[in-house]
């Protein structure tokens, strides 16, 4: 392997390398459908993409339909990432609801989420209801999990030194095993967020398909009802975007807490 | 300067059994902790001694026999009873170490705001490393993290400080060190001291009293009072210290490792 430091495409920053490496995939993609005649209705060029971007978030369709999606998924995921802290840490105090968990998990955590969706449509119908009800389940077993084996490797050290100051219930879950068990519990709620997220977007396109108004799902869904093929590539370009900003988000909160405390590097 | 006096009887044990799932740690040991002593546990390696020491403490519960504090028999764990354990990782490492003190104080004595940071402080001071405050624990080194360990158990004013082997893990040079420390801090607090070791030397140089155990199951085989032994050039401490190693280690015995070695 060469030395890191004679790699003269190393001694490039780091944004500048990765900005090269998309102009140049960029590039390429727009080289393809510029010069191969493959039919606008089935690839977008990238400028295509990008004037239609423009246009959209300009006249607000993206940004509302941005902020739609994004709506439901938080509801959804804050409901069940504190009905899977409760179930976590339910687990942890009493022997039955450590039973309860381990049932509920090995039933529900294999069920995707979306199959869910026509029971929560007879339900709830076709309203947001519905998508934050799949997206609830889709959330809670990751952070329940996670949460729980995070509170389980909590070192016996620092169970006896909580015990030992005379802490217990909601205190030495908020004080103590929230914060020992960090790594775990920000794996569990990255792992939701995914979870989530997909959920969110594939029950939008099926709404897209029933005829409701709504999120990015539904955007992307209009526009291969249209053959707008540049519209369903802007709105992906948003999720990736999107995904991209949260990744972001959870590096910035794991470099206040879990590595600023020394638990991970 | 005065030396802080030492009184009545504080903890007492009698007849204690303590059990694992039936497998019997410690048998019928007795001893008495007095009050404002600095009192030695020392036997073998695996012979009971934190066992003894999470009983005081209250994480533990005797099968046999009793351990009473002032008179009553000991309960759950509080912070009346402050452990120093041997473990590196017992101060919460989402907390500076400042904090770490002053979280101590909100939560066992109601003590907040800038009264609980003063305090905290005084007590970071009293055991070296008051610039090391803002750090988090996993920017000390072992000695600091055992030092910020020590500052917390005492900032809480516990009527009985148990230390189970706290200074094991480090290098001797920091050993040393801080054995002159816990002594200095001793004087100053006039806190009572039950603490564990593995070391002759240790147990002779800083204890009033050195009560040796068995092998499992443990029994407190011989009380020695070490109170005149202070000062390690003295023949005093040499007699002392072949005392216990003639209770530590018998010729039939060479396998009980015990650390002799005089650091
Ligand atoms: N949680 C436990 N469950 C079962 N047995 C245990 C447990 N903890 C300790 N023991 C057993 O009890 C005996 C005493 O253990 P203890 O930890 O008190 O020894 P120790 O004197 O502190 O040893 P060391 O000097 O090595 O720290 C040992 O035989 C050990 O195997
Ligand atoms: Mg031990």
């Amino acid at each position: 392997m060469r030395a890191r430091v004679h790699d003269p495409w190393l001694r490039l920053p780091a944004p500048l390398r990765y900005a090269i490496v998309i102009v140049v995939l960029l590039s390429i993609w727009q080289a393809y459908v510029s010069f191969s005649h493959v039919s606008a209705l089935l690839v977008g060029s990238p400028l295509d993409v990008a004037n239609q971007l423009w246009t959209d978030v300009a006249n607000g369709k993206i940004p509302a339909a941005t902020l739609h999606t994004l709506q439901t998924l938080l509801t959804g995921l804050l409901i069940g990432a504190l009905i899977g802290f409760a179930l976590a840490s339910l687990a942890v105090f009493s022997s039955v609801g450590r039973d309860l968990l381990a049932v509920l998990t090995a039933v529900l955590n294999p069920l995707p989420a979306i199959a869910i969706l026509p029971l929560a449509i007879i339900w709830f119908g076709l309203s947001d209801r519905s998508i934050i009800f799949i997206v609830t389940l889709a959330t809670i077993w990751p952070v329940a999990i996670n949460t729980d084996t995070g509170f389980r490797t909590i070192s016996a050290t620092t169970q006896m030194v909580a015990r030992n100051l005379g802490l217990r219930g909601p205190r030495l879950v908020v004080d103590v095993l929230l914060p020992a068990a960090m790594p775990y519990i920000l794996t569990g709620l990255k792992t939701a967020w995914a979870f989530g997220w997909r959920t969110v977007v594939a029950a939008e396109l099926v709404f897209g398909v029933a005829g409701s108004q709504g999120g990015l799902g539904w955007y992307i869904n209009t526009a291969r009802y249209y053959l707008q093929t540049p519209q369903i590539f802007a709105g992906l370009v948003v999720i990736s975007v999107l995904g991209i900003l949260v990744e972001g988000l959870f590096s910035a909160v794991e470099s206040r807490t879990v590595v600023r405390w020394g638990m991970k590097r | 300067m005065t030396e802080p006096v030492i009184g009545e009887p504080l903890v007492v044990g009698a007849g204690v059994a303590i059990e694992y799932d039936g497998f019997r740690a410690v048998d019928s040991a007795d001893f008495v902790v007095r009050r404002g002593e600095k009192f030695v546990l020392i036997g073998p390696s695996g012979c009971g001694k934190t066992t003894l020491l999470k009983a005081i403490a209250g994480f533990l519960h005797p099968t046999a026999g009793s351990i009473r504090l002032d008179g009553v028999p000991i309960g759950e764990p509080g912070p009346d009873r402050t452990v120093v354990f041997q473990d590196f990782d017992q101060l919460f490492a989402w907390r500076t170490v400042l904090d770490n003190v002053v979280y101590a104080l909100g939560v066992a004595k109601e003590m907040r705001g800038e009264a609980a940071r003063e305090r905290a402080r005084a007590m970071l001071r009293l055991v070296g490393i008051e610039a090391a405050g803002d750090k988090y624990p996993h920017q000390l080194s072992g000695g600091m993290k055992q030092r910020g360990a020590i500052a917390r158990a005492l900032a809480l004013e516990p009527r009985i400080l148990l230390m189970d082997e706290p200074f094991g893990a480090l290098d001797a040079i920091t050993r040393s060190q801080l054995q002159l420390d816990l002594n200095a801090i001793w004087r100053e607090t006039g806190v009572t001291i039950v603490l564990v070791t593995h070391s002759i030397q240790e147990a002779v140089f800083l204890g009033h009293h050195v009560a040796v155990m068995s092998t499992t199951p443990a029994r407190i085989v011989e009380t020695v009072d070490t109170s005149a032994a202070q000062d390690m050039d003295t023949p005093e401490f040499l007699r002392l210290s072949h005392h216990l190693r003639s209770l530590l280690i018998t010729p039939d015995s060479a396998h009980r490792s015990v650390q002799t070695a005089v650091e």
